[in-house]
């Protein structure tokens, strides 16, 4: 009966303190669970991540973000370790600018970075990250891009191997499975079963690998497309915000308009429906509100 | 989740293969014939998703059978076992032993790692690329298969039905040629050990390895009688105050760790033996357990009844198929014998030496790649499976015998304070009698040599590389270090897995350095970026340093290596990537590229 069931007792967790850590000597209290990266921003120390995203469960991959922990050997990734009572927690010291400008150049010299956000860019100056000085024949994951479909493009020359895309296809969020890290060390890659093109593979595409990229390898066909044509101008777009018409769900929409026609779609992270993910039809299905002029 | 299988069906021998693991499929849902109900029913849930531990004995099958896994094969394993073909993909592709392409069912892998590369190994490869083409498809390059006390080494094997698998050392070229040809391979026998007193190995030679009897007979399950009646805390506290240290690389006291575990709330706990010695230059492990399987098995009970496991594995590397089939016929025997009241489960590792990470080997049991995980939380928390696991390695356990049956204060009798016991220590290369010896901890490196005959005449020392190639190199002038825990760190090395390999002025150090580069670029998992790049501009850079005139390395190429190093001890996820630079870095210093510091 359902009275019975709602009468019964939710187990909500014990109760959160607050712990004492420092950061860079400055004192704070921080929730105990929280990570150190949680602790960082409180403090609005600005912490560089590549691989972390608040609506995926931390990889800790790329280390760009390790501080330095008073008592451990070795930098911790601030991204996944929690914060423990009486931390004493280094951002900026020799060693962890040392290994954050490193992990930028390594990465910078094996990947085209070009389309990361301006952010990234900031940090390689801010850390003195010179790719270059590992010379010119270096080995890079420069490949042709991989256009199977019409929605969109896969670029794995940009591919910093962040396991995001894996994440939202996976289990924190879409739970497809249609990618997954294949090979092993500087050869691993993202790729469908034997490599296969993606109509031939479980995609569903909703989209959610693109809206968690953070390099640009993964594309809108219509973004791919304009940049080839040299007509995509992120000055002249507006983003107008809209629900999904199609379900009831109520997914927020972000769409984002070039010369009145729509160019890109994504949904905003802190969204409470969407987490910033979305189905094919949400993301993909808006021709039908541009084909007008046409007729 | 929705299997999708575009690759069309599997061929029967596949099947055969998968289902000679899994069983008969019950219905269409698993890749079986189409029954009217299953139009009705649909499988999956937990209890077929709980089957993705299967997902690697599933296709060594498959590898065994065919020789490759093809689209079919994979997708039909997928389907049984209701994983995700891409998530498979990527499991096939992380393991060496694995191949996506159609092979031949006949394959030779030969070593041409550290010590082998000290027996020839370079030449013995160059006959076969001018017999046989390059490597890659009849016979290929391997790391170290652990039988660097017989170099060169191969290994052999032929898929089918009855799959072969079997280690040919010393191999020469006419038997390479002749096994490449379809011909017979010479049966390949253990060293015998040195003649000198020994503790851990002093039943190796004495017993038949392959009966339960004869290991009692020389004093077997006598420490497990005393185990129960000292009671699990009684033995912990023996192993405590033995002060026994861990012998597969990080010396984590072992007491500590068995507490760890004993005391952990969360049930179930997990016994993991890591016997994937996969250390260049290292074969303790092997040969304790081609030679002395019952020990291992009896320690390992000891353990579980110390701490509370209740299910064990046994994850051995992949390339030590004799091993494989000891440990699996001790358990039998145990088994029947009732020495065993739990279950002990042999895991076969797929050529990956960072399987020899605990997580990374959890991982890997669990049936995915085999990348490491952050820690803490620890094995001793959070293990395999999630659960509280006790890893240890196997010249660790065995070790445990002699505590529990002569008690902590005569174990600790030997050895240093802080490194009590006896060490194994494998010695390969340029010595006169390759092989494993037992001393106290504390024996110089140079007494070390001196029990292995020393050099060859009229041969100088170049350099020892002391712990494989996570190890460090250690010249001339440090041989009087002690070789105990405290005694190496105190000069910049480690004992590591007891890999000492001795290079006389024969050896080509630069080829040396550039062999263990490569090792670690091939090795690497891929998963944090230090590791994945730093160990291939590590390569790229180390070329460049070497091929310069002497002394001409431009100091930028110089600087560019220490500042590699530093990123990937710092920031990597694991021990793999911590150690990739110490070889290197030391050994530019012994080829005096680079200045000795003081």
């Amino acid at each position: 009966m359902w009275w019975r069931v709602m009468a019964e007792a939710v187990f909500v967790g014990l109760p959160k303190r607050f712990v004492k850590v420092s950061i860079d000597g400055q004192e704070l209290d921080v929730l105990e669970g929280l990570t150190i990266l949680d602790a960082c921003r409180q403090l609005d120390i600005d912490t560089p991540t590549l691989c972390q995203l608040e609506t995926l469960t931390p990889v800790n991959v790329c280390r760009v973000c390790v501080v330095e922990v008073e008592g451990s050997r070795v930098l911790v990734p601030a991204c996944s370790r929690k914060v423990e009572a009486g931390m004493k927690i280094r951002t900026d010291s020799e060693r962890v600018r040392h290994s954050r400008r490193l992990v930028l150049e390594l990465l910078a010299s094996s990947v085209d970075m070009s389309l990361c956000s301006a952010q990234v860019g900031g940090w390689m100056s801010r850390y003195g990250a010179t790719p270059q000085r590992f010379g010119d024949s270096v080995a890079t994951v420069a490949q042709p891009v991989k256009i199977d479909n019409d929605l969109y493009v896969r670029d794995y020359s940009r591919c910093i191997l962040c396991y995001k895309c894996v994440e939202a296809c996976g289990v924190d969020a879409q739970n497809t499975f249609a990618i997954g890290v294949a090979g092993r060390g500087f050869d691993s890659h993202i790729s469908t079963e034997f490599t296969v093109p993606l109509p031939e593979s479980a995609c569903v595409y909703c989209g959610n690998c693109i809206g968690v990229c953070p390099t640009g390898a993964l594309m809108f066909k219509s973004e791919h497309d304009m940049r080839q044509a040299g007509t995509w101008d992120e000055s002249r777009q507006t983003v107008t915000e809209t629900v999904c018409p199609y379900c009831g769900v109520g997914c927020m929409l972000e769409l984002h308009v070039q010369d009145n026609s729509i160019v890109k779609v994504t949904s905003p992270l802190n969204n409470s429906v969407t987490a910033g993910h979305l189905c094919v039809k949400g993301r993909f299905g808006f021709q039908f509100v541009q084909r007008r002029k046409q007729e | 989740m929705d299997i999708r299988t575009t690759g069309g069906p599997p061929t029967a021998e596949e099947m055969a293969a998968v289902d000679g693991v899994l069983g008969d499929p019950t219905s269409l849902w698993e890749g079986g014939a189409r029954h009217p109900a299953d139009d009705h029913v649909a499988f999956g849930g937990h209890a077929t998703r709980s089957q993705r531990p299967l997902l690697l004995p599933v296709l060594h099958a498959i590898q065994d059978r065919v020789g490759w896994v093809s689209r079919g094969a994979l997708e039909y394993a997928c389907r049984r076992l209701s994983i995700p073909p891409a998530e498979a993909y990527g499991v096939v592709t992380f393991y060496a032993r694995f191949a996506t392409d159609e092979r031949p069912a006949m394959a030779l892998h030969v070593c041409d790692d550290l010590a082998c590369k000290c027996a020839g190994a370079d030449e013995l490869c160059s006959e076969l690329e001018h017999a046989f083409g390059p490597a890659g498809n009849s016979w290929r390059r391997s790391p170290c298969l652990g039988l660097c006390d017989r170099a060169p080494a191969a290994l052999v094997e032929r898929a089918g039905a009855s799959h072969q698998e079997v280690q040919v050392a010393p191999v020469t070229v006419e038997v390479a040629v002749e096994v490449l040809r379809g011909g017979r391979w010479p049966e390949s026998v253990n060293r015998p050990l040195p003649d000198r007193p020994r503790k851990l190995l002093r039943r190796i030679g004495a017993i038949d390895p392959e009966s339960i009897d004869s290991y009692r007979e020389h004093g077997g399950y006598v420490a497990l009688r005393r185990a129960i009646e000292l009671g699990p805390e009684g033995v912990i506290r023996e192993v405590t105050e033995a002060r026994l240290l861990g012998r597969g690389g990080a010396a984590f006291p072992t007491g500590r760790k068995w507490d760890s575990v004993a005391k952990a709330p969360v049930r179930p706990h997990y016994i993991v033996c890591n016997a994937d010695e996969s250390e260049p230059g290292t074969f303790k492990d092997r040969e304790l357990m081609e030679r002395d399987p019952f020990a291992v098995v009896e320690a390992m009970t000891i353990a579980a009844f110390a701490t509370g496991c209740e299910q064990g594995y046994l994850y051995v590397r992949g390339e030590y198929p004799l091993a494989r089939r000891r440990i699996e016929n001790a358990i039998n025997q145990a088994h029947a014998h009732g020495f065993l009241n739990f279950e002990i489960e042999v895991r076969r590792g797929a050529g990956a030496y960072i399987c020899g990470e605990e997580t990374a080997l959890f991982n890997s049991i669990e049936g995915k790649r085999g990348e490491p995980r952050n820690k803490p939380p620890f094995p001793v928390q959070v293990g395999l499976f999630g659960k509280p696991t006790l890893v240890n390695n196997v010249e660790t356990l065995v070790n445990v015998l002699d505590i529990v049956v002569d008690g902590a204060v005569a174990f600790a009798a030997t050895g240093t304070q802080d490194s009590t016991g006896t060490r194994l220590f494998c010695l390969s290369g340029n010595v006169h009698e390759p092989g494993l010896y037992e001393v106290p901890m504390g024996t110089t490196l140079r007494a070390l040599i001196e029990l292995a005959g020393g050099l060859r005449d009229g041969r100088t020392l170049q350099a020892v590389l002391l712990g494989g190639a996570a190890g460090s190199f250690v010249t001339e002038q440090q041989l009087d270090v002690p070789l105990s825990f405290e005694g190496t760190r105190a000069i910049g090395a480690t004992l590591g897995s007891g890999a000492v390999i001795v290079l006389d002025d024969t050896a080509d150090m630069k080829q040396i350095l550039l062999r263990i580069a490569r090792f670690f670029r091939d090795e690497s998992c891929g998963q944090c970026v230090p590791c994945r790049v730093g160990t291939v501009r590590q390569e790229e850079v180390l070329h460049r340093v070497l091929s310069a005139r002497n002394g001409d390395a431009h100091s930028s190429d110089i600087n560019l290596l220490t500042d590699i190093a530093q990123a990937m001890r710092d920031a990597s996820i694991c021990g793999l990537g911590q150690t990739a630079a110490n070889a290197i870095s030391s050994g530019l210093i012994q080829l005096n590229v680079v200045a000795r510091d003081g």
